[in-house]
């Protein structure tokens, strides 16, 4: 049952909505001028935001799809909710996209629609390849998680004792009866949800990366960008997943189902894709210099010492150096520490994106196109705004749906029948 | 099968449900079912139920779906609209593979969706739940009585181990 504690985050993630809508409102009867977008910087936190956000959704389909696959039996505990978390990010995160365009009314020109002017969409411009990934994406991760859901929706409609829940989740589940014809037929569907997630959640970042990579913009022209950014969006998203986790299973007792071990396993995972990230900045650096381009060599000195240094180091601070603690147990293992450390990573990575993205761009080739962004209060507004987009959604999926996969769980406890047997399920 | 009349035995041991599926199999026993709260690996084999169909439709539609993606592109933009960008050639197919790509995966994945629960032959608004246990913690071992004398299938489902049998 809701606590005191859900009430009151539940209250500040509407709160934080409000915000967004009010901006929303503003910047559908006011235009695209209330950001403090311009020449030469056409980019700043909306796609910061838009690439954070789809990075957040990406450990949700790790632990659910890749996990699943490896036989990894702790992600049981984990799955549900770290798929509904990639559920509102990827909602969360195409809002930016769709609401930058300028012409929110016609977003549907994105989609290849035959139309009365014999226009059609660039099938060569990474930007509607970002369209094509983002929602097939978004649709995989939907279905994989309803999928997930529905036997866990029969056995909540079979303990319903109140009229109107047994009808509710009665239409949800389907009419699931657990027969193992049924049973047959379902974990080879899921199965192949798994694997196709497992294809999407590599290929979606790389293919947000080369809305980056295949420009000729010093900075983002670059070759590593699909890996590091695969690696970037595992990072922050573990770390959300964690800081999500410390407050779910505190506020709603599942300190059995959800241990010190899963969350150590996570951090873990942050504590290697943190080197890898770091690896990448580093090979940024070195390939900067190696490769004697002197724009290239420009964009990273200036990382490191023009105005926006302080988010360089912010982030480098955030996403390299914090996660090194987990080399000691007594930190993988200790809830506050994590808990920190989490929202340190996400602050990082939030950084990271917007280092990529204005730093390269508010000096472009031309020294009398510079100009400094400066975010408007309409700019920080949405940012909140899709914070608490996410954690809204979240918190009502904590109160109504099962966050933790009941038919899994029941699995891993004491005596499962395939112990001795060839196993599939995680 | 609930069509028909049957026995159905009430288990509290998966591992003692699939000894008694594979028995009831053994004795020749068709359209055999067992309900359960989650998957149990071998119960299929000891029920005698064949692989699904279900990967079939996944291969058929996301090959398709990639196909049609690549259709759909190289139409627009070497038939519908050629363009010349920077001399590159119209059917410039490397740019053309994350659109086919996505395509294959999403036409695969929505097939797979709607193929799942074809094969279950759900959704339905009228299950026939024989217990409502069988999604929380028991298990269930159908025999279906076409051909099969109900005394012996109470005095098998007893004797493997049931702790309660139902005609259903």
């Amino acid at each position: 049952m809701p606590s005191i504690g859900w009430w009151i985050g539940f209250l500040i993630a509407s709160g934080m909505l409000g915000i967004g809508v009010i901006v929303v409102y503003i910047l559908l009867t006011r235009g695209q001028g209330i950001f403090g977008l311009s020449h030469p910087y056409g980019w700043a936190f909306d796609i910061t935001n838009f690439v954070f956000w789809i990075g957040i959704g990406h450990a949700g389909t790790l632990i659910s799809a890749i996990l699943f696959l490896l036989r990894q039996r702790w992600r049981t505990s984990i799955n549900r909710s770290a798929e509904a978390m990639t559920i509102f990010a990827v909602m969360t995160a195409l809002i930016f996209p769709l609401l930058h365009t300028g012409r929110q009314w016609v977003a549907y020109w994105l989609v290849p629609l035959p139309n009365d002017r014999l226009l059609w969409v660039n099938f060569r411009s990474p930007l509607l390849w970002d369209v094509f990934a983002v929602s097939t994406y978004f649709t995989i991760s939907l279905l994989f998680w309803y999928t997930g859901l529905v036997p866990d929706f029969a056995s909540m409609r079979d303990k319903a004792k109140n009229f109107l829940r047994k009808k509710i989740y009665g239409a949800l589940s389907l009419g699931w009866t657990g027969s193992m014809r049924d049973w047959t037929h379902y974990e080879k569907a899921y199965l192949l949800f798994a694997g196709m997630s497992t294809a999407l959640v590599l290929s979606v970042h790389t293919v947000v990366s080369y809305d980056f990579a295949t420009s000729i913009i010093p900075g983002w022209h670059t070759t590593i960008f699909p890996p590091y950014f695969v690696a970037g969006a595992i990072f922050s998203g573990f770390a959300m997943v964690v800081t999500l986790l410390v407050f779910m299973r505190t506020a709603f007792k599942l300190e059995h189902y959800i241990t010190i071990r899963h969350m150590e396993l996570m951090n873990k995972i942050i504590l290697l894709t943190g080197m890898l990230v770091g690896y990448a900045y580093l090979t940024e650096f070195f390939i900067a210099w190696y490769s004697e381009n002197p724009f290239e060599r420009y964009v990273f000195m200036n990382r490191l010492t023009g105005p926006f240094s302080w988010a360089f180091y912010i982030m480098f601070f955030c996403n390299v150096a914090v996660p090194q603690i987990f080399w000691f147990k007594k930190a993988r293992t200790s809830i506050p520490i994590m808990f920190v450390v989490s929202i340190l990573v996400n602050i990082g990575m939030w950084f990271e994106r917007f280092n990529i993205i204005v730093s390269s761009l508010h000096r472009d080739f031309l020294p009398t196109n510079w100009d400094n962004f400066v975010p408007t209060i309409y700019d920080f507004g949405w940012t909140i705004g899709a914070f608490g987009l996410f954690l809204t959604l979240f918190l009502l999926f904590v109160r109504v749906f099962p966050t933790v996969s009941i038919a899994e769980i029941k699995h891993t406890l004491p005596k499962p029948a395939d112990s001795s047997k060839e196993g599939v399920h995680g | 099968m609930a069509k028909h009349p049957a026995l159905i035995g009430v288990y509290s041991d998966p591992d003692v449900l699939l000894e008694a599926a594979d028995g009831a199999r053994q004795k020749g026993w068709k359209h055999l079912d067992a309900y359960t709260p989650y998957p149990i690996h071998g119960l299929d084999k000891a029920l005698g139920i064949g692989h699904s169909w279900v990967p079939w439709v996944t291969l058929a539609m996301g090959l398709g779906g990639a196909l049609g993606g690549f259709t759909l592109e190289y139409w627009v933009h070497v038939i519908e609209w050629p363009m010349n960008v920077g001399g590159k050639p119209l059917n410039s197919w490397p740019a053309f593979f994350p659109v086919m790509f996505e395509s294959g995966v999403l036409i695969g994945g929505i097939s797979t969706f709607i193929a799942m629960w074809a094969a279950c032959k759900l959704p339905t608004s009228k299950p026939v739940i024989h217990d409502e246990r069988f999604t929380d913690d028991k298990f269930g071992l159908l025999i279906p009585l076409d051909g099969v004398s109900p005394a012996d299938a109470e005095a098998y489902l007893k004797s493997s181990g049931a702790e309660e049998v139902k005609h259903v």
